[in-house]
């Protein structure tokens, strides 16, 4: 029930913490890494360059630049505004094909941490996220229990935030209380 | 279940996944010229073979990427994957 | 509480925690570390079940996964599990179990009649004696489902919780035996990531079972000592209790975790088992090998054992089976058992080896221990009606010994576990030193070590378990190994067995079975090869040999040694069974995992979804949405409320929730030429701030989706999609994009959840709208859109209509919806705003005629078939053209849409109706078939009409509008007329704006 109040959802244990983030801007970008006015451009308003390498995101103070495809990349911010920070793009890329669109509205973030935290994605997501196969600093489009999800590791601890489309996020805030239930505090069960 | 290669994102399990058929089915540049069995032989027929088979995949829950896999149907040895487009690597023919 | 058979000291129990337990409402103690069958055991209760077709008292046989009789009904109520063999079950306080397949007892069974009867029942009973006649196969059926199956499922939902989990190693090992555990600690000291899974709860395998020495020290202290080890690596997880079941492609291995002890509670987070989804790089399969019975007459009374799992019982749980024991073997490996249970004080009355010469140290040891080796002995027949009390035994040609006993203890040899091998696609050999099936070439980076290879030593299984788990890790990356030696033993040289001894059975006598859990004998086998059913998958059908519970895992190997002796060709040839998953039983749940109730299926709701559901609504399941269905008033019916949501709307303002429409933001330099290759109707005629309804069809010519969709600016559009088909279309673009068009310079970005969309309609929409936005509505023409704020959000408002009425919809960021949405409803309330579901809105398009694809489309449905003719572009390429000029797309008698009236007005036919062209005697002529002209796609009641309307596909359905056609309803006729399908103003039908 996305008008309700999501301040109780946070949940923690001796070895995880499950909490929503506060929403923030998130912008997708497409464009053509190859091309060199296109990463200057996206340079010139973010300090980064959109990282060219599956998996790869990029942080800086402004934002970060996850890879989401070849030519596509989340560009997000918990410190710019995002119709601000949209514009900046659209005029900095002015005559060069790209695309900008604001969709952080359709995006919940939450933050999974703690050492259980790699147990409790191993209950739903087919990915490897043991130290050797996925490092801080990398984000990766996968499966949460069944909806699709990006989740960006954030800390060594280790810490991540999950990325997941607006009407799902009460499944897969469910589905992360239930998948980390027995590493809860008073665990009810739920 | 397949262990599939994303060229983009590395191996993922099959379930990311989407099957996409086979590869190199090319729409027909003037189709309106073709009969009606032409046509049919386009939208509908099929190698289905025993053994190698260039297909297509998209990794649905990944990078939406679509790509092309050589894939043995018999064992399910994955021998490749290759861009859309392209032809299948020498090694995996 | 005492346990007869229990022995004063020993194995691996804990004598200090005894556990008390039920079986058959019987009090029993046991103690921590027993299986239910030890604790049976331990209390000298041999008697656990009756057989699955001639209900013959059966006993435990083995003493793990093989087990084909004990099969109890493990606890009560919801928790309640049929067919769990009582090998598998460890002992908790408080368990209670019930026998199965008896009534009213275990010792008076009213079934055991059928054994009387055998000789009408021989394989294939089934088959022959229900053939005929046909007709009352139905009654039959009821009879023999009544019979079939053994134990009961629960009626209750399952109140446990289970989960999965994804796990990932370089090196799997499955099963932690003395070659498994050599092989993860080679792999483990290497720095790979290693995953060991045992199916028991305690490691060593069969060295739990043995009194084997390793350098010098009892066997168990070196598995302490590599259990120490390897749970000091980090990167080594052991897997207690957890079945590897099921070998797929690309080393995927799946296995189930069974969490000890009492099921778990209501409202427990732990689960009761959790399903293992292993994806390993390399496979060490260290599966052991499973004892292999002998074939004799009466070979299945309770009392009759393998000969190793005797010897198990004795050294892994402190149990002595029976007091007086006869030992029939084809191998040495029996003698063992005749040294330990001697040692433990058993009598052992003799050992009947079936082989001519029993020489080796093992026979040795034993004869000088006094014991009576009689060599080509074959049992002719066992006695003893609840339990064996007597053996006959047969040396050569000689006269008959009866042998007083209370336990017999048999042993044909070792079968290799190479059930998993195989599934994974492995070819097997047939070794014929063993007689047994073996790992042959791989197809998958898998390697087997010990027994399952057929190790025919302790040395042997360790050496090969260090080898294969050194050579997996290495070829996974990790070959800084340190040096592995290879731990001593000290084993005596065994004699080799005679595997043909252990299947032929002996002629005349009592029965022989091959397959205890589906009573399966030598003489049906035979009779099955003699009626032609002599190919290996065809005898499991006709016999039912090596289906069930066990999946043949003790009978499967006698029973092919004996078809191909019977047909005089090599065990080779006749090859086994396809093996399949899962190797043991598991629950469902555990398939299941968390995806049960709440967690089923996602459950999508739109921004304003609180609002609905606080204002009444009843939703309607769109896909996984949630969507207002209608909004009824305390007492109102659902006809009620729809009918006045649609009055509403005709003569004041009506308000929907429209978030849930597919939303893809689509530009780029060739995006009007992109979308004009999507759509079927033409888009580059498109003048920016203006919309357009679009047509969608596949390759095939049929409506794949439809939509309105806005051109923003000169390169970029909006696209609406329908609710169910938004990530349908956006994968089909990028898919022609990607694969197609990889040229055309376009980017296509979901904003399906970005926007919240709200639908206001009805003449006075503009008079609320006016005053709360900045945009210049009456310099908006229908089908438009513009930029600007509504109740001070940031907003899209496009001047469309999906009811036909004025309307406008206006798309706001999500989180802003429920803003935009009570505004809304506060300024609309002098104009009577009223709130409509899902419901109204099909009825409103409905009397318009307007389409809902998946409604009036089920995907063989062309534009022309819905005569919207006049959206095929001629005049340019687009998906699904050529498809439009195929005879067959062209034919006049093709389902076409049309509406209907029916003779009443108050009829609403229910959708799906058939309609037919003559009027038909039903009840004269019931069974007559009757050719169907079309069927009823969509139906309502329309309270603006005042009757009912409807939507069908009829035959030729244009040509015949006028005519008058026949739906059969509730054995009545309804008489219906052809009409145009629209039902309201269709003078001034301006689609969809």
């Amino acid at each position: 029930m996305a008008e309700l109040a999501r301040d109780d959802r946070l949940r923690q244990g001796a070895g995880i913490s499950i909490a929503e983030r506060p929403a923030r801007a998130c912008i997708d970008l497409r464009g053509d890494v190859t091309d060199a006015r296109f990463v200057h451009a996206v340079e010139s308003v973010t300090d980064l360059r959109p990282p060219s390498q599956g998996l790869a995101a990029a942080s800086g103070l402004l934002a970060s630049l996850l890879w989401l495809g070849p030519d596509e990349w989340l560009v997000v911010s918990e410190t710019q505004a995002s119709g601000e920070l949209c514009a900046r793009l659209r005029q900095a890329l002015r005559g060069v094909h790209a695309a900008v669109t604001e969709v952080g509205d359709a995006r919940i973030v939450y933050a999974v941490a703690g050492p259980n935290a790699r147990d409790v994605f191993a209950k739903g997501c087919p990915l490897d996220l043991h130290p050797r196969a996925f490092r801080p600093g990398q984000c990766a489009q996968t499966l949460l229990g069944k909806v699709s999800v990006l989740i960006h590791q954030v800390g060594q601890d280790p810490a991540y935030e999950v990325y997941v489309a607006r009407s799902f996020a009460d499944y897969a805030w469910a589905w992360l209380v239930t998948a980390a239930g027995e590493y809860l505090d008073g665990s009810e069960g739920k | 279940m397949l262990r599939i290669a994303c060229p983009w994102c590395g191996p993922r399990a099959e379930i990311e996944f989407s099957y996409g058929g086979e590869a190199h089915i090319a729409l027909p540049e003037a189709a309106d010229a073709l009969d009606d069995a032409a046509w049919a032989q386009y939208l509908f027929m099929r190698t289905n073979p025993k053994g190698r088979h260039l297909e297509r995949w998209v990794h649905t829950h990944g990078c939406r990427r679509w790509f092309n896999v050589v894939r043995d149907t018999a064992s399910e040895r994955i021998a490749a994957v290759y861009q859309p487009g392209a032809e299948p690597p020498e090694d995996a023919r | 509480m005492s346990q007869p058979n229990r022995t004063a000291a020993g194995g691996r129990i804990d004598r200090e925690r005894p556990l008390s337990f039920r079986f058959d409402g019987r009090h029993y103690v046991g103690h921590a570390g027993d299986t239910l069958a030890s604790a049976l055991l331990a209390n000298d209760v041999h008697l656990v079940a009756r057989s699955f077709k001639y209900h013959r008292p059966r006993g435990i046989l083995s003493m793990g996964v093989e087990e084909p009789n004990a099969l109890v009904q493990l606890g009560q109520g919801a928790y309640t599990t049929p067919n769990m063999r009582a090998t598998q079950v460890e002992l908790y306080q408080g368990l209670s179990a019930q026998s199965q397949n008896r009534w009213p007892s275990l010792s008076t069974d009213v079934g055991a009649i059928n054994d009387r009867l055998s000789a009408l029942l021989p394989a294939g009973f089934y088959y022959k004696t229900f053939m005929w006649p046909a007709a009352l196969w139905m009654r039959y059926e009821r009879g023999i489902r009544r019979m079939a199956g053994l134990g009961h499922a629960p009626r209750e939902p399952d109140p446990d919780r289970y989960e999965r989990m994804h796990a990932h190693c370089d090196v799997l090992v499955v099963g932690a035996g003395p070659a498994g555990l050599a092989a993860a600690l080679a792999a483990g000291r290497a720095g790979a990531r290693v995953i060991v899974a045992d199916d028991q709860c305690e490691a060593g395998g069969q060295l739990l079972a043995e009194r084997f020495e390793i350098a010098g020290r009892p066997a168990l202290a070196w598995v302490g000592a590599t259990l120490a080890e390897l749970q000091a690596l980090p990167e080594v997880r052991l897997l207690r209790r957890t079945a590897i079941n099921a070998y797929y492609d690309h080393n995927f291995l799946v296995g189930c975790e069974q969490l000890p002890g009492e099921r778990a509670k209501e409202l427990s987070t732990v689960p009761r088992q959790r399903l293992w989804k292993i994806r390993a790089r390399e496979v060490v399969l260290a599966t052991g090998a499973i004892e292999r019975p002998l074939v004799f007459p009466d070979n299945d009374r309770p009392g009759i054992m393998l000969a190793a799992s005797v010897r198990g019982y004795l050294n892994r749980y402190g149990v002595k089976p029976g007091t007086r024991v006869v030992i029939a073997t084809a191998a040495d490996d029996a003698y063992r058992t005749a040294l330990d249970l001697a040692g433990a004080g058993a009598s052992i009355v003799a050992v009947a080896d079936l082989r001519a010469q029993a020489a080796g140290y093992l026979p040795q040891q034993v004869r000088s221990r006094g014991i009576e080796v009689l060599t080509g002995a074959r049992i002719v027949g066992t006695e003893g009606r609840m339990r064996v009390d007597a053996v006959r035994v047969q040396t050569g040609a000689s006269r008959v010994r009866a042998l007083a006993c209370d336990l017999l203890a048999m042993c044909g040899g070792w079968m290799p576990s190479v059930h998993l091998f195989s599934q994974s696609r492995g070819k097997l050999e047939f070794d014929a030193g063993l007689g047994a099936f073996v790992p042959g070439a791989a197809t998958q980076a898998v390697t087997c070590a010990g027994m399952v290879r057929g190790a025919p030593s302790l040395r042997e299984a360790l050496a090969q378990g260090f080898q294969a788990g050194a050579a997996a890790a290495a070829r996974c990356g990790f070959d800084r190994i340190a040096k592995i030696e290879c731990p001593p033993t000290l084993e005596p040289e065994e004699t080799p067995i005679d595997a043909s001894c252990a299947f032929r059975g002996t002629p005349g006598g009592g029965k022989q079975f091959v397959d205890w859990h589906n009573d399966v004998t030598v003489a049906d086998v035979r009779l099955a090869a003699r009626e032609g059913y002599d190919g290996i998958e065809h005898l499991k059908r006709y016999t039912t040999a090596g289906m069930g519970v066990d999946q043949g895992k003790t009978g499967n190997l006698n029973a092919l040694a004996l078809l191909a002796e019977l047909r005089g060709v090599p065990v080779l040839e006749i090859g086994t069974t396809t093996f399949r998953p899962p190797y043991q039983p598991l629950a469902f749940g555990a398939i299941a995992g968390a995806d049960s109730g709440a967690l089923f299926d996602p459950v999508r709701r739109t921004p304003m979804h609180g609002w609905h559901e606080r204002h009444g609504a009843l939703f309607e399941d769109v896909g996984q949405w949630k969507r207002p269905w209608y909004y009824p008033r305390p007492a109102e019916s659902m006809r009620q409320a729809v009918d006045r949501e649609c009055l509403a709307v005709r003569a004041a303002l009506g308000i929907l929730d429209a978030s849930t429409l597919g939303k893809i933001d689509i530009q780029g330099p060739d995006a009007t030429e992109f979308i004009d290759r999507i759509y079927c109707n033409s888009f580059r005629t498109l003048a920016p701030g203006r919309c357009r309804y679009g047509l969608m069809l596949r390759q095939d010519g049929m409506v794949f989706d439809d939509g309105v969709s806005a051109r923003l600016s000169e390169h970029h559009y909006l696209m609406s999609t329908t609710t169910g088909g938004a990530a349908r279309v956006l994968a089909w673009l990028e898919e022609w994009l990607q694969t197609e068009w990889p040229r055309l310079r376009v980017y296509c970005t979901s904003v399906s959840e970005q926007y919240a969309q709200v639908a206001i309609a009805g003449p006075r929409c503009a008079d609320m709208l006016a005053p709360l936005t900045d945009v210049k509505l009456d310099a908006m023409p229908p089908m438009s859109v513009r930029e600007g704020s509504v109740a001070g959000i940031p907003a899209r408002v496009f001047r469309i209509s999906f009811s036909g009425a004025p309307g406008y919809e206006i798309a706001v960021a999500a989180g802003r919806g429920v803003e935009l949405w009570t505004t809304l409803m506060g300024a609309g309330e002098r104009f009577g705003i009223t709130p409509y579901g899902t419901e109204a809105m099909h009825v409103l398009r409905a009397e318009k005629g307007f389409i809902i694809v998946g409604q009036e489309t089920d995907g063989t449905v062309t534009p022309l078939d819905l005569g919207l003719d006049r959206m095929v572009a001629a005049d340019k390429f687009f998906i699904g053209k050529r498809s439009l000029a195929r005879a067959d797309a062209r034919r006049t008698d093709r389902k076409q849409l049309v509406g209907l009236l029916t003779e009443s007005p108050q009829t609403v036919l229910p959708e799906g109706t058939q309609l037919i062209l003559e009027p038909h005697d039903f009840a004269a002529a019931p069974r007559s078939p009757v050719a169907m002209a079309g069927h009823v796609t969509s139906s309502y009641y329309s309270a603006n009409c005042g009757r009912s309307i409807a939507l069908a596909l009829v035959k030729a359905g244009i040509s015949r509008l006028g005519e008058t056609l026949y739906a059969p309803l509730d054995g009545q006729l309804v008489k219906v007329t052809l009409t145009a399908p629209c039902f309201l103003d269709a003078q001034a039908q301006v689609r969809r704006g």
